[in-house]
């Protein structure tokens, strides 16, 4: 079967972008080919900074024929009826019509059939819907077409089509369309520099290896792997270790279309620098690796860069220029850092002031007063001093006012630790600076120094309360301020260093500390508790843990203590997984489906003791029995939190329930009898709530 | 590069070299070579050649330096390559040209950037002046990890479609002509190629007025006289567009030129202020809002006018 060969060239196509558009232009066509009819083998998308290319193997030459049926008038409809049903059908008279017949009477079948086209035809409609409507994130207009309505919409102009449809053994054709004055035909360009000259292609494999020849490495995941094991060669050569570096792989990757790796130094002055600022400079601003020196446990003095080009001096020009700019950007970075060092962080805080955090919730200078007011209060409650939290959550965001940091963002809290470290603050405080940033996301390592884990929990608390108080919840995808991760966050810190907190009472006092007014402080704390066991829930869904018990832990009330609510969800999770668990569920579930049917025949409930009295058979002595010294067992085991211990004895209900069951029937004739099995169905029910709610777990 | 060229007009030796070889390449394409705008402004693209002459439907190809002033990036002489004053090499071509990257890559080769040994890049930069009220996209483009120019197809300017689009070109000539060159510090540069008693340097020029500038602007300069200058220009720009309407019809407008320049005014007025940091966060938006609604209402004005388009 024929394949399909297409490729759009371009002007440079941001890096970030070439992914994405690939899988976007290979679901697009693929997707169309197949509502069309065109069940494909294969395909493949590939983009480089000047073109996006897709091939697709084993598209059928046709499309299937489609006969559909057409229901028309009925028999004997007005003849406006017919005309209309003749016309849409394409019939010439009744007699090519079906009659059939169903319960409203006999109406006229016309059978339409659509011979299928061929598929190079269907391409040709389709190719160009599908390049003036692509998805770029942003897209622009050019040159002379620009000056009407409806100009092509392109990332960057557009030059040349290549679109090919053909057998492997034949020559392919052209699929003839155009878009805004583009031909598509079978021509395309090589490497900008080294081979710009037009080459004339036939389909994937020739296109391909063409455009090796023509320096250009079509497959990004072929130019990453060049680059990785050349970088890795040429760092061992020199006796270094290149620190890897995935998302500036990615993006170095879509900078070229022939990866030449090249190894550049810088002085060793510069090294006095903190390695993160170096690394941060010559990544962000120059797009370059670093190398480390095993030996010294610290970055080495070079650099590595990937050129576009093999050029006639080995690189050697390429190599000095940049030289030349990593020296001027880290002597700026040395300087930035020297300047950061002459002030003390807490000399920078008035400036805060002057800087609005949100406009709802004041300025950062309030915003730290309330964190250290609330990380002294969170202090004794993780084991950590008091006067070192509040001095750390004093000094915590000093640094966002330093010049490193103001130039390199993503070194926040890093900066900090140095600069407090430098000016002599204990290292707990210190650590806090950095580490009250943690956890950043699932993968983010959770601090342990109490210290850094108080501040942290003031901190994202703070956070939560502040934009619960001014309805600025995360809806949907929206989560501008990050608080599902906050939330998170605060989950990790308190499971993770098994911290016992109760989190109304702490979001009660943070929401004291803020100046806004808000019109539901009542419902406050709550509504973020039910956030919090809903990140729970997440949270525990990607772990592949059970996340429908956190619910039936939840439903039982005054659950705000996150660790034990952990704790109880775990055991109650082990104690579901054992047959003993199941079973005791089935039979809680049987207990509480009878009893709601029973409630809403007699309009009542089965509240209160049942009366021993009017037990006739042993089951139902037993059981109650059970119920007894089960009940205060898991109590007490709940008391002294032991969950383990209070799921084994629930376990222990298991065979008098299930015997129960089996032997007793509950709607017996005598009136009392059955008001009195009810009840102590509806004991089973309450004894299990000492641990859950077990109404609330799924089957 | 032309090789006839006497020693002392090459790029590679004089900054002055630098610069013709420059304006000789884009003349060469057919673009019109402007003097600077004779006024103070923070880039070359607030030149009216640009600014306006990108709205509207008439071809346009034009070259110029123009000095930008960057109050705020004034380091009293010290800082190796920032300066509150320096120069843009600006092109500007309406319709964009199907070539435009090749000609940019041919203006590098006349200037001694040799593509087979430099790595010359297109990195992903989307241009945008919320005091014009403009946004266009392109890149930064680098030579050998340096940017050396930036390269914009611009879409929008003073708020309105850009249409045709135009292709717009800045060139960084100080930090260009310092990598020809071969020197670290800007002051360094070779400004007309001599040697010896006859050579004079960039800092003979300019090491002094940027001493005198910074101190000018971060201290002394008068932020009474600069808000009353704001004010001042804001409200003569308004006045020249609601005078300039022929018989006050909003067909045919008459004065655009001379409204724009108040528009420029208060640009840079606003920036010595900001330099002179008397204008708050939450003030400093503010400011940039209403220099955008003059600009904004200089480009309706320019649309309206004969080059501008207007039948």
């Amino acid at each position: 079967m024929p394949d399909l060969l297409l490729e759009l060239f371009s002007e440079e196509i941001p890096a970030r972008m070439q992914g994405k558009a690939a899988d976007d232009l290979r679901r697009m066509v693929t997707d169309k080919l197949v509502a069309e009819g065109l069940v494909y083998e294969g395909a493949k998308a590939f983009a480089t900074p000047r073109r996006l290319a897709l091939t697709v193997h084993g598209i059928p030459a046709r499309q299937p024929d489609l006969k559909t049926e057409r229901r028309g008038p009925k028999v004997g409809a007005p003849d406006a009826a017919v005309q209309g049903f003749l016309k849409a059908t394409g019939l010439r008279s009744l007699d090519e019509a079906k009659i059939q017949r169903d319960p409203k009477g006999d109406f006229y079948i016309g059978l339409i059939e659509k011979p299928g086209r061929d598929a190079i035809d269907v391409l040709a409609e389709i190719l160009p819907v599908i390049i003036r409507t692509f998805p770029w994130p942003k897209s622009m207009r050019w040159g002379a077409r620009s000056g009407k309505p409806g100009s092509l919409n392109w990332v960057r102009p557009l030059h040349a089509i290549t679109a090919t449809f053909g057998l492997e053994t034949e020559e392919p054709d052209v699929v003839k369309f155009e878009v805004d004055g583009i031909e598509a035909g079978q021509t395309t360009y090589g490497h900008r520099f080294l081979a710009p000259a037009a080459i004339s292609v036939r389909r994937f494999e020739d296109y391909e290896a063409k455009l090796l020849d023509a320096k250009v490495v079509l497959d990004p995941e072929r130019r990453k792997d060049a680059i990785l094991t050349d970088a890795k060669q040429l760092a061992f050569a020199q006796g270094f270790e290149l620190i890897e570096d995935q998302n500036l792989l990615d993006e170095v990757a879509g900078l070229v279309e022939w990866p030449v790796v090249l190894m550049g130094s810088f002085e060793q002055e510069f090294l006095a620098t903190p390695g993160e600022v170096i690394r941060a400079t010559i990544r962000n601003n120059q797009k370059c690796f670093v190398v480390s020196d095993p030996k010294a446990g610290k970055l080495a003095n070079k650099f590595i860069l990937v050129a576009n080009i093999e050029a006639t001096d080995g690189g050697a020009t390429i190599i000095a220029g940049n030289e030349r700019v990593i020296r001027a950007r880290l002597s700026d970075a040395k300087f930035f850092y020297e300047t950061d060092l002459k002030t003390k962080l807490e000399d920078r805080l008035p400036k805060f002031d002057q800087i609005v955090f949100h406009e709802k919730l004041g300025t950062q200078a309030e915003r730290i007063k309330r964190i250290e007011r609330l990380a002294a209060e969170i202090a004794p409650l993780v084991g950590a001093d008091v006067a070192k939290a509040t001095r750390a959550a004093h000094l915590a965001k000093a640094d966002l006012l330093t010049e490193v940091v103001g130039e390199f963002p993503e070194v926040q809290g890093l900066m900090g630790k140095y600069y407090a470290l430098a000016q002599g603050e204990d290292a707990s405080v210190a650590a806090a600076c950095e580490e009250h940033y943690k956890p950043q996301g699932p993968a983010d390592r959770v601090p342990t120094d109490p210290v850094s884990v108080a501040v942290a929990l003031a901190d994202k608390l703070d956070t939560l309360v502040g934009f619960w108080a001014i309805d600025e919840k995360p809806t949907g995808s929206k989560d501008p301020y990050a608080l599902r991760r906050a939330a998170l966050g605060v989950i990790r810190l308190i499971a993770e260093n098994t911290l016992r907190l109760s989190l109304m009472k702490v979001a009660v006092s943070a929401l004291a500390g803020l100046s806004v007014k808000t019109a539901d402080a009542q419902k406050l704390p709550s509504d973020l508790l039910a956030f919090f066991a809903d990140r729970l829930k997440v949270q525990l869904r990607e772990q592949g843990a059970r996340h429908d018990l956190v619910d039936a832990v939840f439903a039982l009330g005054g659950q705000d203590d996150l660790l034990m609510i952990v704790r109880r969800v775990e055991a109650l999770g082990k104690f579901l997984d054992s047959d003993d668990g199941k079973n005791l569920l089935a039979g809680t579930k049987r207990a509480s489906n009878i009893l709601s049917i029973e409630e809403k025949k007699d309009k009542r409930t089965f509240d209160g003791a049942p009366d021993a009295a009017l037990y006739s058979l042993a089951e139902e002595k037993a059981l109650a029995k059970a119920i007894g010294e089960v009940k205060a067992e898991a109590s007490a085991a709940v008391a002294r939190e032991d969950f383990a211990a209070a799921m084994s004895a629930m376990a222990r209900l298991r065979p008098p329930v299930d015997a129960f069951f089996d032997k007793v029937r509950v709607n017996d004739d005598d009136a009392k009898v059955r008001e009195n099995r009810l009840k102590l169905l509806n004991e089973i029910r309450s004894a299990t709530r000492a641990v859950a709610d077990f109404s609330k777990i799924q089957d | 590069m032309d090789a006839s060229l006497p020693a002392h007009m090459r790029p590679e030796r004089s900054f002055q070299g630098f610069i013709l070889a420059l304006q000789r390449f884009w003349a060469e394409q057919g673009c019109v070579i402007l003097q600077p705008y004779d006024m103070e402004m923070g880039a070359g693209t607030f030149h009216p050649a640009t600014t306006l002459r990108a709205l509207g439907p008439k071809p346009w190809n034009a070259a110029y330096v123009q000095p930008s002033r960057r109050p705020k990036d004034g380091r009293y002489g010290e800082n190796p390559n920032r300066m509150q004053h320096y120069y843009q090499f600006q092109v500007i071509m309406k319709p964009s040209p199907p070539n435009l990257q090749e000609l940019y890559l041919k203006s590098l080769a006349a200037i001694g950037i040799d593509s087979a040994v430099h790595d010359i890049r297109f990195v992903e930069d989307d241009w945008e002046s919320p005091t014009l009220g403009a946004w266009g996209l392109g890149w930064e483009c680098w030579c050998d990890g340096m940017e050396v120019s930036q390269f914009t197809y611009f879409q929008q300017v003073a708020g309105f479609e850009c249409a045709p689009v135009a292709g717009e070109l800045t060139y960084g000539l100080e930090r260009l002509a310092m990598y020809v060159q071969g020197v670290d510090r800007v002051y360094d540069l070779n400004f007309n190629g001599r040697e010896g008693d006859a050579k004079v340097t960039y800092g003979d020029v300019f090491l002094q007025a940027e001493q005198e500038y910074s101190r000018h602007n971060f201290e002394h300069a008068d932020t009474a006289m600069l808000f009353e200058q704001f004010k001042m220009a804001e409200a003569a720009c308004r006045k020249y567009l609601d005078a300039g309407w022929r018989e006050g019809n909003r067909r045919e407008h008459l004065m655009a030129l001379p409204a724009y320049d108040q528009c420029i005014k208060a640009s840079h007025v606003f920036n010595l202020l900001d330099a002179r940091g008397v204008i708050s966060v939450t003030e400093r938006q503010s400011y940039i809002l209403r220099v955008r609604e003059l600009a904004k209402a200089c480009g309706e004005a320019w649309i309206h006018t004969e080059a501008g388009g207007a039948a």
